[in-house]
């Protein structure tokens, strides 16, 4: 390899400095709190958090109440966790959005909707379970959050058992 | 190429009922194939439905939901013969997009 003289090594510098500030903002991004959330962008912090309540609060910046007005429908016994059907229907009024989550799996968050005016506030899908977990289920009605939650019990791993 | 769409969106007067299933891996980054290999992440972050110009649901998924995803919803404001569209994307950059008639 030759040795450059003259004005390169000055670009070299600057190339180096560039990617030095590159990483130091690489770095830095996955301690900033987003808060973005239920609106647009797609919550890639939320997805990324463990445990349940850190990402409910990533996800929303706030705490769920339990309330009756949250129907979780989910089956007691899953024989196979890698397909698990739930179902969520709610009596709330204004509902935005709606979010599952499994505690016990490797992320929390499963998965999040969005309800604009006019879309009926109940959803169903079909989860994956890492073991027996409560899942839980959370509305946001009008500002609020309000939760369901049930166990579910999982005799067949879904996430590499 | 068929697509990895499948969609069934029928109106009942005020009410359309959709449901989809979508063939995706969903693979979690956390499952070894036979050699002992982690197979990545691959899995549909975004799916979106569409009618009359107008979001009518939006879904951000993680990896937990699973393979050859099943959702079902329903809105109103929507008559037979309009289009709805149904779009994803995935943490890979893929994508794919059909358009039904409400039936």
């Amino acid at each position: 390899m030759t040795v450059h003289t003259g004005p390169l090594p000055t670009r070299r510098l600057i190339l180096q400095g560039a990617v030095t500030v590159a990483l130091i903002g690489l770095g830095n991004l996955p301690f900033v709190p987003v808060h973005a959330a239920a609106n647009d962008k797609y919550p890639e912090e939320a997805f990324k958090l463990k445990n349940e309540a850190e990402a409910i609060k990533a996800l929303y910046g706030k705490t769920a109440e339990p309330s009756d007005k949250v129907k979780l429908d989910a089956p007691e016994i899953a024989e196979n966790g890698g397909v698990v059907p739930m179902a969520v229907t709610t009596t709330l009024d204004k509902v935005t959005s709606i979010s599952f989550f499994v505690a016990e799996n490797p992320n929390a968050l499963a998965a999040s909707y969005k309800f604009p005016d006019g879309t009926i506030p109940a959803v169903a899908n079909r989860l994956k379970m890492a073991k027996t977990s409560n899942v839980t289920a959370i509305v946001e009605a009008d500002g609020k959050l309000y939760s369901a939650t049930k166990e579910v019990k999982v005799t067949v791993g879904g996430c590499g058992g | 190429m068929a697509s990895s769409i499948r969609v069934r969106a029928t109106s009942n007067g005020d009410v359309t009922e959709v449901q989809t299933l979508i063939q995706h891996p969903m693979d979690t980054g956390l499952v070894r194939d036979s050699k002992g290999e982690t197979i990545p992440a691959h899995y549909i972050q975004e799916l979106k439905f569409a009618c009359n110009g107008k979001d009518v649901f939006v879904a951000n998924w993680g990896t937990a939901i699973s393979k050859d995803p099943y959702v079902k919803f329903s809105f109103k404001g929507a008559k037979k013969g309009d289009d709805l569209t149904i779009s994803w994307t995935d943490n890979k950059g893929g994508s794919d997009q059909i358009t039904a008639k409400i039936a």
